[in-house]
């Protein structure tokens, strides 16, 4: 392996918790009392784990002990609980606050956009505002003027480029701001959650230029997101921080299945029967609420689907009281979280009326299955009524989904796309 | 692809050698200076009437107020200078001072939000606010030479003389002092903001330890003291000598100055460098 681009050497941040008053003065004279004979700073040591609902120590570590190292080229994912030390490490690394102890070794500039619009005046215009931000996110203004027509082009603005920015238009604001930051060249480049602004297309077009300022740049990207998918999409290597303390490294997908089973509690393994009753996710106690769940695929119990294949599932449920609005819906997601297909039975128009205490078998049927995407998918399970929801089973059962030649030409379609599609295909010769 | 750049090398370490100013890192940014100057200008006179004007008007307003004040009621001597030209020269090279020093002083707490998402030499800021103050003072020199103008035309007596071109080194010397105590205090100032009440009307009393509306002439020797360790008091005494021929050119009080000037400079920014790696946690 070659050198580093970039390496960290146990890096920690401590900080301090509550308010700066009177107090703290006391305590940085302390603080200085013993560095000046020489000892060691007694603060350091009484230093708790940054575990948000701990209240124990005036002092927390934000970041204990974190090594890591990036090679060139390389976009790395940086993902983890709100609190985990993700922005903390962020702002370390962009040099806007320094470690408490360890060391960073960095071949190249590195420049951050921890936000976009960072210096961004209002009252100046989109050219000048351009400048300013360029030189300080780290450009010169030869650098700048050299890009000016392909930042003022990528970010779609160049009619307002004279006007003042705080005429602007949120969207125009967010695209300049982001061009000029995407226009950047250092050799690192920093980025924390900026993806989530502007509108779908735009955000097309920022995560397509940070996979050419990474593929086609040779640079290194650190990107930290709670955006899944975007990770999944963009980096290759991710870390998951919990804790201040890196706790996995290693392909994205397998960090990101890690971090969705930590957040997200239990996983189940596929088997064609559950016991919802001890489900681990379950929300009422054993007794009601959700109670067993069969597969059913092509009228056999089965955890393996194929798309266009019967899909049945079989809910048992106990109901507490009376009520004669109850709302049954289930949710199947793809591993990463995202929500594929929702139904429940008011939105079929069907009313489903209890009386207390009294056990009911529900039947959903999928007659073809629509899911393309070969892999493994999850279910959730819903029971409420119009006041909300009383029961609820997150990953309450998972089944995989086989490749299947849909169109029976002997090709399975793209891997990467999600619903079946029967087209009409023509042909005519003119 | 682009060669690995080794000159680019850069170490992040909790602690820097106390001595390592960091300068040159300073003057990679210089484009950033010029362009906040620029901002701070362009932006300060976005929707006003008057612009720059205003730069002239407030130190207008002031001579009247002090002449009327300060000659006509308590009939304090200007050295034999005509008044509103004693008054307009002390309050032009004072206001340079000032504005440097309120400017610089809360480069941390004014600009906490930019320094917390982006990083370039914190040090850009403070310097880049003394240089647009230059502009302003340059207005107001332009403003001090009409009136001049029009005195000599009216047969005032004064006599602009050779010391008047020492004026750009009182400059750097002003500016270095304003610079050097300003972010000293922008540095003492992040956890603990006692010394911003401080400041408030700490600028305000410094102006009577100056000599800007009188001449250190009538100081009785019993106060002297406080003039003569006043370093901006010989500036504005030797610019107003040099101006006008009232009072004496002091050239123990200049080296005075200007040896102070080098010793705050560094001291602030020493300090500022210590401070600008955490502040962000405490400010």
């Amino acid at each position: 392996m070659s050198e580093p681009i970039i390496k960290l050497e146990n890096i920690s941040k401590q900080y301090r918790l509550g308010l700066v008053g009177t107090n703290t003065l006391r305590g940085d004279i302390q603080r200085w009392w013993y560095r000046m004979r020489g000892k060691e700073d007694p603060t350091l040591k009484i230093g708790e784990e940054n575990q948000l609902d701990s209240r124990a120590g005036e002092y927390v570590w934000a970041l204990r002990d974190i090594n890591l190292e990036v090679q060139q080229g390389e976009v790395l994912g940086i993902i983890g609980k709100n609190g985990a030390g993700k922005s903390t490490l962020l702002k370390i690394l962009s040099r806007v606050t320094g470690p408490t102890t360890g060391r960073i070794t960095a071949h190249g500039r590195i420049a951050s956009l921890l936000e976009v619009g960072t210096g961004f005046h209002p009252e100046l215009t989109g050219r000048e505002n351009i400048y300013l931000n360029g030189a300080i996110l780290g450009m010169t203004k030869q650098e700048i003027r050299s890009k000016f027509d392909e930042i003022v082009d990528f970010a779609g603005v160049a009619k307002y480029v004279d006007t003042p920015v705080k005429r602007y238009s949120s969207g125009m604001y967010v695209r300049l701001a982001f061009a000029v930051a995407a226009h950047l060249e250092p050799e690192i480049l920093i980025v924390d959650e900026v993806l989530a602004v502007g509108d779908a297309e735009f955000q097309k077009k920022a995560i397509g230029k940070m996979q050419d300022i990474s593929k086609g740049g040779g640079r290194t990207v650190l990107f930290v997101s709670h955006n899944m998918a975007s990770v999944q999409k963009l980096c290759e290597r991710s870390i998951l921080l919990e804790y201040g303390k890196i706790v996995l490294r290693g392909h994205t997908n397998e960090v990101v299945n890690q971090y969705l089973k930590r957040s997200e509690g239990y996983l189940p393994e596929s088997k064609a029967i559950v016991n919802l009753s001890t489900h681990p996710n379950k929300v009422l106690d054993p007794k009601i609420g959700f109670q067993k769940l069969r597969l059913l695929i092509d009228g056999k119990e089965d955890t393996i689907l194929h798309t266009n294949c019967v899909l049945e599932i079989e809910l048992h449920v106990v109901i507490r009281r009376a009520n004669e609005n109850i709302r049954l819906g289930i949710v199947i997601k793809s591993d990463n979280n995202e929500k594929l297909i929702g139904l429940n039975n008011t939105m079929l128009g069907k009313t489903i009326v209890s009386e207390e205490k009294k056990s009911h078998v529900f039947f959903i049927k999928l007659p073809d299955f629509p899911l393309i995407r070969p892999g493994i998918y999850y279910i959730d399970l819903y029971l409420g009524d119009n006041d909300g929801d009383y029961d609820t089973v997150k990953n309450a059962a998972s089944f995989h989904l086989k490749e299947t030649d849909i169109y029976s030409s002997g090709k399975i379609p793209y891997p990467h796309t999600n619903i079946v599609a029967v087209p009409k295909f023509d042909i005519k010769k003119i | 692809m682009q060669p690995q750049n080794n000159k680019y090398t850069l170490v992040i370490e909790p602690k820097r050698s106390l001595l390592d100013l960091n300068l040159k890192e300073v003057w990679q940014y210089r484009d950033l200076i010029l362009l906040f100057v620029r901002r701070d200008l362009v932006a300060r006179f976005k929707q006003t009437i008057l612009g720059p004007a205003w730069f002239l008007l407030g130190p207008l307003l002031s001579t009247l107020v002090y002449t009327l004040v300060f000659n006509r009621i308590a009939q304090i001597s200007t050295d034999g200078a005509p008044p509103m030209l004693f008054y307009l020269t002390g309050i032009v090279g004072w206001n340079y001072f000032a504005a440097c020093l309120n400017g610089t002083s809360s480069t941390f707490t004014a600009n906490a939000s930019i320094f917390g998402k982006v990083y370039f030499p914190r040090l850009v800021t403070p310097i880049s606010t003394v240089i647009s103050n230059l502009v302003q003072f340059f207005i107001q020199m332009l403003l001090l030479f009409v009136v001049m103008l029009i005195f000599w035309q009216r047969g005032a007596s004064f006599q602009l003389n050779l010391t008047a071109l020492l004026i750009p080194v009182y400059l750097v010397i002003l500016a270095a002092i304003g610079l050097g105590v300003g972010i000293i205090i922008s540095s003492l100032t992040t956890k603990y903001r006692d010394l911003i009440q401080l400041m408030g009307f700490g600028v305000q009393l410094w102006m009577y330890a100056t000599p800007v509306i009188y001449p250190v002439s009538t100081v009785p020797e019993k106060y002297r003291f406080v003039v003569l360790l006043n370093p901006i008091a010989p500036i504005v005494e030797n610019f107003k000598y040099g101006l006008l021929g009232s009072g004496s050119f002091n050239l123990t009080g200049l080296l005075y100055a200007a040896g102070f000037a080098l010793v705050f400079l560094f001291l602030g920014i020493v300090l500022f460098n210590r401070v600008e790696k955490t502040f962000m946690d405490t400010v």
